[in-house]
Formats: structure tokens, sequence, C-alpha cells
């Protein structure tokens, strides 16, 4: 059991406010994404709960007790690396081993706990060779397989997918989530850039933005019902389309955002018009770029591949009910 | 979420709660890990020096090195009102030895290091070029820099010999000379001749810290310029040599530092030659050949200063970030 | 075409005058070491004799050449003897350094605290100070030790120039190091002595044996404090002997004797330089380029 509090914890690198004021509360057990910008703080946050780094004030707390200068080996964590950060010189075997070797425990112990997290992540032909001898993709499971070995209550991953390549990072991802599934007594947070990997394996995302909590939540409740504009625009692939000026004021709202997958696109006399500036044709869907005098074009996903062609007058007829109104502090509309 | 309103004031927040265990533990290792290096260059260097500046305020006599008085300045300098009337001057900033030991310094580093860095430069550039058998020259070029200094000075001093030296014996088959120079004896030349196994010495030192320098210089701003069609004269002088500055001005600081504070060479090959005695040979000439260690030790001070003052300025001027903080 | 061709004439022929230069003093050395009686005091631009008299009387021991016996009885002097105190004090002195460098650099380079910026620039101006400066303080430490004329003195104020050093390059090369490895390693549980032995000390060996090495040949290569803290040519190295290299009487110079010593001294040098010639310059650069 590892529920994780965090009660305003800030930090400051000299006089620059890295997190100025983080409340979060992670649930035993859960897989919680940490997302953002880069320069956010989530690498920092996650470094704070690793205990990598001293907290400024605020507390940090695991299953109620205050654990803000426990160090790292003592907190029950382990840590998987952007760069797998292994040992070069040891062999995939004596990198897992390390651990539990300076801990005292003997070798049998040691030799079971290494053959149950290689066989978990396929990596048994590999324990007699060294890093250098190995794949990314490889020695990216080999550094989580060190992590399981140290039979954690909380992993800790650090953007562990971005040195991969695109097709690997897929396969990876999918590792990830099926470990969830096996170990799902301890508790996961992963950090990431990437909103997609943040959608597919989280249970609840918390959206981080300059040191600052934008909002926590599932992926749907993140998708539905962000609560800022900053949300809705980061979570969703394209990114959801913002218009305001006289567009905004039908629905008296500031802003309004409507997701390319919620606007139907048809002939020109209907709904808001506009021309085709580019089309591009994934093969699955399509997207159509059509400029209908806002600051930037509105993006309109379509199933398949699209009939419009660039220069073609359309109409966009957005879902009303999937319509997001928001007020001019960015927050959503009320009334 | 927290209701904000019930939260203290960022002010009234402790600044900072204290270090983690982690942190705590790391500090303590690395101040035991300093100690015996600090222990040690305090026994060694610290404590020297400062007694070697206490004795050049003393008359320490060699021999009787616990015995000395304070003098104050006197080694430095004073003077003395004869009952005739007129003022006569002591001490190491009045002596003549002494300046023309610090002219002899000075002249001896400014040539050498401008000498080497022209030569390392060009022979950095050379071995920058890919040709086959760069391998062979950079190895040989390592060959004066592995020999002891020492042995270069008698190597040298074998091929300089004014009766069976090679060098006279060549410069008179090719007409240069028309009869043999002892070259390390004669006042007019021996300087000329530490000045040529010095440079020959250090000049591969300087040559492999610019090529360290070049090589940094990524291949594709050469490329850039190559498509440009910029003439190689000027990249390396709009360039190259800007690129390098940096390295180049670091090895020069530390060749000048090591130049001004010479005394293997000058003693082994020009012995007692006024030509070319520099401020730590007449030092030491003044601790244990003249038995005066107080005064000695006010030489030792005064270049100890010099060297102090230069580094100062050189930083100051460069403001060099030493610590590397902002990185690790 | 043809001013390419003087081009590439030109820069070849530079080239060969840079080799040339490096290694003809060098080169004569040997010649003349291999020369004896009169036919030294000719002067040949290539070799034209293989004796090995010189060497002979560079290896005697009281006078007379030293045999395997000699050696068996530890009845060593002369040369010799001055060869064996090189290296026994530039072992122990690089031996020392390298012991109280290693963990010193790793609170250096890996630890952040206030004034460690300080701490290494007046490192750094250790290795400045003109050892002349030195010279008198540590002539009264060395006879208050009683150390006086003994291989100790010199290793206790080799210390001077060969800590600073090894400090300077070996920071240099940990700081380098990849953070999260060490990160990993604190994960794991290991405390700094573990990191510093089990983790970084297995990846910084080729650093520390090229920092030994140039602290060895600086300490090899050392004349002053030399010459000054010892007396008899019991204790002698090796740059002082040769500089003292004297014949039978006060004018007649041994150029015979002293070129093969210098052949003897340099040899070793030049072949251990040029198997780690890529490790010593990647060390000299590490201080001044990168650092």
């Amino acid at each position: 059991m590892s529920g994780i509090e965090l009660k305003n914890v800030r930090k400051s690198f000299g006089t620059v406010d890295v997190i100025k004021g983080v409340d979060m509360t992670i649930r035993a057990g859960e897989f919680m994404v940490f997302v953002g910008p880069s320069g956010c703080g989530k690498s920092t946050l996650l470094r704070l709960i690793a205990g990598l780094e001293d907290i400024t004030s605020g507390d940090l707390l695991f299953d109620g007790k205050v654990v803000n200068k426990v160090t790292p080996k003592n907190r029950g964590i382990a840590m998987v690396f952007q760069s797998y950060a292994l040992y070069p010189h040891m062999t995939v075997y004596e990198n897992m081993a390390f651990g539990m070797q300076l801990s005292g425990s003997d070798k049998a112990a040691i030799e079971k706990r290494i053959q149950l997290a290689a066989d978990m992540l396929q990596i048994t032909p590999y324990l007699k060779r060294l890093p250098k001898q190995l794949s990314g993709g490889q020695r990216q499971r080999v550094a989580i397989g060190r992590a399981i070995v140290r039979d954690p209550k909380v992993f800790l991953f650090d953007e562990p997918l971005s040195n991969l390549d695109a097709a690997l990072r897929v396969a990876t991802r999918l590792e990830i989530a099926k470990l969830h599934e096996k170990m799902h007594d301890t508790t996961m947070i992963y950090v990431t850039h990437d909103q997609v990997e943040a959608m597919t394996l989280a249970d609840r995302i918390c959206v981080l933005r300059d040191g600052l909590v934008e909002q926590v939540g599932t992926p749907m409740e993140l998708y539905e019902k962000p609560q800022s504009v900053f949300v809705a625009g980061f979570i969703g692939s394209p990114k959801m389309n913002f218009l305001n000026g006289s567009f905004a004021e039908k629905y008296r709202a500031s802003t309004i955002g409507v997701r390319a997958e919620h606007i139907d696109l048809g002939a020109a006399d209907k709904g808001w018009p506009g021309k085709v500036i580019h089309t591009e044709n994934l093969g699955a869907d399509s997207y159509v770029y059509v400029e209908i005098g806002t600051d930037e074009p509105v993006i309109v996903r379509q199933n398949g591949a699209t009939r419009f062609e660039t220069g073609q007058s359309v109409g966009l007829v957005p879902n009303e009910p999937l319509i997001h109104r928001f007020s001019a502090d960015g927050r959503p509309a009320t009334g | 979420m927290s209701d904000v309103a019930a939260l203290p004031s960022r002010a009234a927040l402790p600044r900072n709660q204290g270090l983690s265990d982690l942190s705590r533990e790391r500090l303590r290792s690395a101040w035991i890990f300093l100690v015996p290096m600090c222990l040690a260059l305090l026994i060694v260097a610290g404590w020297p020096l400062a007694r070697s500046i206490w004795f050049s305020v003393t008359d320490t006599e060699t021999d009787h090195i616990g015995q000395g008085d304070f003098i104050g300045l006197a080694n430095y300098l004073t003077w003395k009102t004869l009952p005739s009337g007129r003022t006569v001057f002591y001490g190491v900033l009045v002596n003549p030895e002494w300046w023309n030991a610090v002219w002899n310094t000075v002249r001896f580093a400014v040539v050498s290091v401008a000498c080497e860095t022209l030569l390392g430069m060009a022979v950095a550039l050379a071995l920058n070029a890919n040709f086959p058998g760069r391998g062979i020259v950079r190895a040989a070029i390592l060959v004066p820099w592995a020999i002891p200094t020492i042995v270069s000075a008698k190597m040298w001093a074998w091929m300089l010999n004014d009766q069976f030296g090679i060098i006279n014996d060549f410069f008179l088959r090719i007409g240069l000379i028309s009869h043999k120079i002892a070259f390390t004896a004669t006042d007019s030349t021996s300087m000329f001749a530490v000045l040529a196994v010095d440079i020959w010495k250090t000049t591969p030192f300087m040559a492999l810290l610019i090529l360290a320098g070049l090589q940094l210089v990524p291949n594709d701003i050469y490329e850039a310029a190559a498509i440009d069609g910029v003439h190689p004269l000027k990249v390396f002088w709009r360039v190259t040599l800007p690129l390098v500055r940096p390295a180049i001005m670091v090895a020069v600081i530390f060749r000048f530092m090591d130049a001004m504070r010479i005394f293997d060479l000058v003693y082994v090959l020009t012995p007692n030659s006024s030509a070319t005695k520099t401020m730590s040979v007449i030092a030491r000439e003044n601790m244990f050949d003249f038995n005066k260690i107080g005064y000695g030790s006010a030489m030792s001070t005064l270049l100890f200063l010099i060297l102090l003052g230069s580094i100062t300025l050189y930083l100051w001027l460069g403001r060099v970030n030493l610590s590397g903080d902002g990185e690790r | 075409m043809v001013s390419d061709l003087a081009k590439k004439g030109a820069f070849y022929l530079f080239v060969a005058a840079i080799v040339f230069y490096a290694v003809f003093p060098f080169y004569y050395a040997i010649v003349t070491s291999f020369k004896t009686g009169t036919s030294i005091f000719q002067v040949d631009y290539l070799p034209t004799s293989f004796n090995l008299e010189n060497y002979k009387s560079v290896f005697s021991s009281g006078g007379r050449p030293m045999t395997l016996d000699d050696v068996l009885h530890f009845n060593i002097t002369g040369f010799p003897l001055n060869f064996i105190n090189s290296i026994v004090v530039s072992t122990l002195v690089v031996a020392l350094a390298l012991l109280i460098a290693v963990t010193a650099s790793y609170a250096l380079s890996r630890v952040r605290f206030r004034g460690r910026g300080l701490l290494l620039m007046t490192i750094l101006s250790v290795s400045m100070f003109p050892q002349i400066a030195v010279l008198a303080g540590l002539f009264e430490l060395i006879r208050a030790f009683h150390l006086f004329n003994t291989t100790f003195a010199l290793v206790f104020s080799y210390t001077i120039f060969t800590l600073p050093f090894t400090v300077w390059v070996l920071t240099t090369f940990m700081r380098d190091l990849p953070v999260e490895i060490e990160e990993a390693a604190i994960v794991d549980g290991a405390s700094a002595w573990v990191i510093i032995t089990r983790v970084f000390m297995p990846l910084l060996w080729p650093a520390l044996v090229t920092t030994g090495l140039l602290a060895f040949i600086a300490a090899w290569n050392e004349f002053l404090f030399a010459l000054t803290f010892t007396l008899d040519n019991a204790h002698r190295t090796v740059p002082v002997a040769i500089s003292q290299l004297t014949g039978a009487s006060d004018h007649e110079i041994p150029w015979g004797p002293i070129m093969a010593a210098c052949v003897i001294v340099t040899l070793p040098l030049i072949v251990l330089v040029l198997i780690f010639q890529r490790k010593i310059i990647a060390g000299l650069t590490a201080g001044g380029v990168k650092g």
C-alpha cells in the first residue's frame, strides 16, 4: 500500500521557483501520469517524490508518514531513467543485483528475484551481457527489470520512452501497461511530455504547467471536461480548435473550443463558411484545414480519405453539445 | 484542492526546511574526502609559503635557520644616511643583479611563449589536416615533451658544444658563421641557447593544446565556408582563430606562468651566466650559495607576488568560470 | 595543377621539418652514445660505430661494471642507484597523490557545496606556485622532520605539484560521468564511498592511468627540490645525477657516458608516452581546454 500525498510542495533552485505549490493525492496502486510542456516541472516533481532533490517547503507523505528527509533507498521507490542509467561495466545480472547486494541480501534471494523479473520482461537470454551489447529497447527493459527487483512500493518513470524510436515506443508502452496490470498493488508515477502516452497508460493524469497543477483527472475527464483552455488545448490530438471574437460571443463566452473530431464538413451554405487551405491524408483518417477568418485555421477530422480539396468553399457544422465554452480567465464559462 | 485562503502566506514559511538525510550524508562524505587533500596542501604548500614569506622579513642565515631576527622590509628596501650626508640604499629592490634577473626572466617568458604559440599553432594546423603518416608525426612531436628537462639540456649542450658540437659544424659548413661559437658560454648567445632548447621542448605541448581546441571546431563550419567559396586564409582569420582563441588563451597563460618560474634549464645549460640568470636562479643562489636565506626569500616572495598579480589580472580580465556551477 | 602540387610539396616539407626538428637531438644523442674514445670528438651526422662502452660505464657500481650478483645483493651504487631512486620516488608520490585525489575529486565534482569554486581555484593556484617560493619553508620543514637527504624528502615535497594536478584532472574527468548513473546508484542505496569504488572507479581507471603517468613523468623530471634536498649520490635522483656527471679531471666532460645516461633515462619514458599517447593527450587537454 502506498498512497502518496503532496501538501503545498514547493521547490526552488536558488532564486528560481520551479514548483510553486502543488497539492495532490495519488492513490495506492494507481498509474498516475504527470504531463505538461517542457519546463513545467514534471521531472522535478518526480525527483522530489524520489528523494533525489530536497523539498524547499511543504510536505510529502507516503502512507500518511512525512518522508521529506528520508533517503531514496528508504522510501521504497524504484526509478527508471530516460537514459536507462545502466552501469556500463556490469552485466545485466550484476546491474539488477546491485541494489540487493548493497542491502546485504543473500545470493539465493537475489537470484530468485532476478529470475522473476527477467521472466516478466523476457530478458533472461541477456543476463550475462554488458549494456553496450544490447539495443535501446533491450536496455530499457533491463532498466525496468532493475527497478522491479527492488520490489518497490512506488515505481517512478522519467520519460522512459523518449530515447526510443516510434515503433519501439509503442511496443514498450504495451509492456509497461502489462506491467501495471501484473503489479496492480504498486503505485506507478510516470512523467512524459507526450499526451498519447498519458492518455493510453494512465488511470489518472495530472496536467502541470509552470510549476502548478492545472487539472487532475482520468483521461476521459480531461478529454471531455477540461477545466481550462490550457488543458483543453493540451489533451487530444490534433489540438482543439479555439475560436474567439464573434464566434464565441454567439455562445456567450470569451473563447469557445471544439475538437476536430466534433465538426462536420458540408456545403458552403450551412454552418460557418470557409475555404479549405490544406488537406492531410493519413489513410485511416484525414485532416482538413479550413480558413474561416480566425487567427488559426480550423482543423476538421474526417474518416478515411476526404472528398474535399484545397481551395474548395465549405461550411463547418460543429456538434453543439460538444462545444466547450470558456470565459476570459480561461476557465469554463458558467451560466 | 485546498482552500487558498487557509494557507499561511508564502513569507511565513521557512525558506529552507533543512537538508534531507541524503543531502546531509553526501555533504558529510564530501568534507571527509576533502580533509586529507586540504591537510596535505596546507602542510606542503601553505605552511612553507608562509614560512618563506616570513624569512623574507628576517635576516635568517641558511646555516642557522631557526635564529633569524625580524627586520621588517629591510631585505626589500632600506637606506642608511652616511655621516657624509649621502644616503645609500640597500635591498633586493635596488639590487642591479635582481633587476637583471627580472629582465632576463621577462624577456625569456615573452619570447618563448610567443615563439611557442606561433610555432605550436603552425604545427597544430598541420596536424589538424588529415594526411597519411599523421600518427607518426604526432608521436614524433611527443618526443621532445617526454624527455626530461635536464636530459634535453645535456643533449643540446652537446649539440651546441663549441669544440665538438654538430651545430657549430653545420653552421660553419653552410657558411652561416666564420668561427665556432660557444653558444652557452657567451653572453650574447646564451639566452638564445636557452630559448632554443625551451622552444624545442615546449612547442609540442602548445601544439597539442591548440590542436585540441582546433578539433572542437565542428567540421560543418568549414564545409559551409567551402560552399560559400571563402578563401582559406580568411576562413582561418575570421572563423578558426576566434573559435580557438579561448583554448589558446588558456595555453598561453599556463605557459607564461611556467616560463616566469624557470630554473632547471638555465641552471644546467648556462650555469653562472648573468645573461640568463632568472629570478628563480638568483633567489636560490642567495639562499644556498650565499647562505642568505632571508634575502633570497625576499626574492622568491617578489616572484610569487608578480605571478599572483599576473594571474589575478588575467582572471579579472577574463572572468573565468572555474567552479563548473551551472553544469552539474 | 602545379600550384596544388607545390602546395602539397611545401606542406610535406614542413611536416618533415617538424619531425626532423623534434627527433634529431635524441637521434644524435643515441649516435653519440655509441661512440667511444676520440671518435666522439669527430662530428658525424650518421652513426659510425656501435660500441656499448659508454653504457657499461653508466651501469657501473663503485668504479666497476655492475653484475647480476650486485643486483641480487642490493649492492647498487652510482647511476643505477640514481635510477632506482627516481623510480621509487616517482612511484610513491604518484600512489600517494592518486589515493588522496580520487576521493577529493568526487567531492569537488559531484557534490554541490558552498565554497566549491573557491576551493577549486585555490587548488589550481597552488599548482601555479613557483617552487622557489616555497623552497626556503620546505627546507626548514624537511630538516625539522629529519627527512633531509632521504627519499621521503622528495616524496613529501613533490606532493605540492602532483596533488593539485591529479585532483584537477580527475575532477574534470569525473564531472563528465553521467548524472543518471550516480542517481541510479543512490536509489539502489549506494553511499558516496560505494559510488566511488564500485560505480565510478571501474569507469575511470583509464583516466587514473593517464593521470598517474603524467604525474609520474612530472615527478621523474623534477630538479630543483631534488638538487636542494639531497646531498650524496646514494639519494640523488636521475636529473641531478646527470647534471653532475663529471670525468677524471675538472675540465674533462664525459660526453659519451652522459649521452648514454640520457638515452637510458629517456627510452622508457618515450616508450610509455608512445604507448599511451592518446590518453596522455586527452589528459593534458582535459585540464587545459575543457576544464
